[in-house]
């Protein structure tokens, strides 16, 4: 986990352990100019101001539309300032559709997963990084080899043994399947390798067992990393659209991305009613993503996979 | 507490090569063992075989005569001071302290009176509430040895504890070491590649190379003797001077061998013709001496004034033999004919550089060693 290795210019905060195990893969503080704190311009800007501005159009556009009459979001070209504002389409929205409900499962099947990520894949990661044992290294390349297999090629036999497993248009049939996660295995498994072996050692000579070293010693001291996991998982998880289209199919059993769809009708969309239940839906993607911006980047630098 | 006992051990890490190869060893309880040896001897993976943290590929550990082989490292009731201390990060002092206790489900109030005893005996009081990062390196070492020691184990093994500390720390450490194990009296096994830690803390010393025990005694004893030129060439400091030498029994001698080294002759009965290697300790020559003794002459390159005493260095002929002790080989010679020579003077005699003189030594403080094998021929007493 060594932050150097974060590109120029992205802001790495320094971790808040202050110890042995948490310095030799502590982030730099960024370049200098950063930490001068003004706005200096850097040749940089030229590139990323217009990335910046490309990426946030859509995000204005759904704004707008969202407090939109429908016929306003039907005409061309298309209205920047709509006047008045019309709030009503997000009370609409709740009062419409089971949107709350859609809220609920999404945030249950999301707790689920990133708690049952945590735990799985800390305990295989552990076990990958420290217990040798027959065929390690063999079982730990498979499962990454499976990073390589697209989602959508073993999408039928999954979805054959959830069918078996009786859990079609159920929420557990959305947790089952990602409890545990290959990406978190090797994450977690490149992180723990990192940490001071004799600190292992000094706990299992004090009387501690493998699990107990793992539960007090080691994952104490993995936050960053299990921060990572965790809000990658979430992304996923939050965001998953494929998986809950072909196994759910009652509304009150849906997640929000797909009730979202439920707003697109074959002649018509309410498309003003669609952007304000986007929004919503975004808010606790966009809150976490201000809370955990370093975690999203260092999953992405360190790992070398795309959250 | 209890003795330890290695029984023909052997660790092979794969691909042949032996980090203890076939080490037979005895530490009766309450012992304070030493060993000692330059990097890749094997001595600190013979402590982790003790502690558990390896197995052995081959022989028996018991501790407490009791054969541990498979005993995992919790179930041991060892405790050990690791080289960079790997105290908890995330804990205070105190729960560090309290760990090894707590997993062993002690009762709380026998924790806290057993952190809080230790701690008084170490002089933690004042930092139970901190965090290792707020320590000092001595006091980080402190912590590392009252975690071992509140658990009351059966034996107590040091990795290099006092190696990242400045010098003068070292030296008090140390003697707080010393201290701690006479009050305490638990078996002590500790691993060291500074000698002078070893002779000056050991009941017993092991010098190891290559995964062997190649001599087991007290610090003075392997000093004084050393049983082949690794030891002689390792203890010591600065290390024994070595000349190649040859021993030939000349008519009319009565059985007597004359040995020669450059200038040097010595004779002595009990030696048998052949190469040999002819060790003088620095602190053994003394400028002039008797005309009996054997002697030198010094041409001096280079005086380091100690205070009480001066190290000379210098040249004399002959050829300059090598222990495989030597941590650098590279010491250059500048002519093959002359070898380099350690001697150390009272600090009245400072002579000057390129100065000549001679220096002797007491025939019967003077080494030999076998040329081929590098074991030690008769008996010389330092």
């Amino acid at each position: 986990m060594s932050g150097s290795t974060t590109p120029a210019g992205l802001p790495v905060a320094e971790l808040a352990e202050e110890n042995s195990a948490e310095r030799s893969h502590r982030g730099s503080r960024g370049s200098g100019r950063e930490a001068s704190g003004g706005f200096l311009f850097s040749p940089w800007h030229l590139v990323l101001i217009p990335v910046a501005v490309a990426m946030l159009i859509p995000m204005v556009w759904m704004l707008v539309t969202s407090v939109e009459t429908l016929h306003e979001t039907q005409r061309f070209p298309p209205v920047l300032l709509p006047h008045p504002l019309r709030l009503a389409n997000y009370s609409d929205v709740l009062s419409q559709t089971p949107f709350a409900r859609w809220f609920v499962n999404t945030v249950i099947v999301t707790v689920a997963t990133v708690a049952g990520n945590l735990l799985l894949c800390s305990l295989a990661g552990y076990a990958f990084a420290r217990i040798r044992f027959f065929g390690r290294d063999v079982v730990f390349i498979a499962i990454l080899a499976t990073l390589m297999i697209p989602f959508q090629v073993v999408m039928i036999p999954t979805f054959i043994i959830v069918h078996d497993l009786g859990l079609i248009n159920t929420l557990p049939a959305l947790i089952l399947p990602n409890l545990a996660q290959a990406f978190g295995i090797f994450l977690l498994r490149q992180f723990f390798r990192t940490l001071p072996v004799e600190l292992e050692e000094a706990a299992r000579i004090d009387g501690a067992s493998r699990l107990s070293v793992l539960f007090k010693i080691v994952l104490p001291l993995s936050g960053p990393a299990l921060a990572t996991l965790a809000v990658i998982t979430f992304l996923w998880t939050w965001n998953d659209f494929l998986w809950p289209l072909i196994t759910i199919y009652s509304p009150g059993n849906m997640t929000l991305q797909l009730g979202l769809t439920t707003f697109q009708g074959t002649h018509a969309s309410s498309w003003n009613l669609l952007m304000a239940a986007n929004v919503m839906s975004m808010l606790p993607v966009l809150l976490l993503f201000f809370l955990a911006q370093r975690y999203f980047i260092r999953g992405i630098a360190t790992s070398g996979l795309k959250g | 507490m209890a003795d330890v006992a290695f029984e023909n051990v052997t660790k092979d890490f794969g691909g042949g090569v032996f980090a203890v190869d076939d080490l037979s060893l005895q530490i009766p309880h309450g012992e304070f063992l030493i060993l000692v040896g330059p990097s890749g001897c094997g001595k600190t993976t013979a402590l982790r075989l003790i502690a558990g943290l390896e197995k052995p590929t081959a022989g028996t550990i018991s501790i407490g005569g009791i054969r541990v082989n498979g005993v995992s490292p919790r179930d041991r009731d060892i405790a050990m001071v690791f080289q960079n201390y790997a105290l908890y990060p995330h804990m205070t002092v105190y729960r560090n302290l309290a760990f090894g206790l707590k997993e062993r489900r002690t009762p709380k109030s026998e924790i806290d009176r057993r952190v809080r005893e230790i701690s008084s005996i170490l002089g933690l009081d004042e930092l139970l509430k901190r965090r290792p990062a707020q320590l000092s390196g001595g006091q980080r070492q402190r912590v590392a040895m009252g975690r071992a020691l509140v658990r009351e184990p059966k034996a107590f093994l040091l990795d290099e504890p006092l190696s990242n500390l400045d010098a003068k720390l070292r030296v008090q450490m140390r003697a707080e070491l010393k201290r701690l194990h006479r009050k305490l009296g638990i078996t002590t096994v500790y691993v060291t590649h500074d000698q002078v830690e070893a002779m000056t803390l050991a009941d017993r010393i092991v010098v190891m190379a290559g995964g062997k025990a190649l001599q087991i005694g007290e610090p003075q004893d392997v000093f004084s003797r050393p049983a082949n030129l690794f030891v002689a060439g390792f203890i010591g400091s600065p290390a024994m001077n070595l000349l190649k030498g040859t021993a030939a029994a000349p008519a009319g001698t009565g059985g007597g061998t004359r040995i020669t080294a450059g200038e040097l002759t010595l004779y002595r009965v009990d030696v048998p013709p052949g190469d040999v290697v002819v060790g003088v300790r620095p602190e053994c020559l003394t400028p002039g001496g008797p005309p009996h003794w054997p002697g030198l002459d010094l041409e001096v390159e280079l005086v380091e004034p100690l205070g009480e005493s001066a190290l000379v260095h210098g040249t004399v002929a002959g050829q300059a033999a090598v222990s495989g002790a030597e941590e650098e080989q590279a010491i250059l010679t500048g002519e093959p004919s002359r070898a380099r020579l350690t001697a150390i003077f009272p600090a009245s005699l400072r002579p000057g550089a390129g100065d000549r003189l001679r220096v002797a030594a007491e025939p019967e403080r003077i080494h030999l060693f076998d040329a081929v094998s590098g074991d030690a021929i008769g008996s010389a007493r330092t």
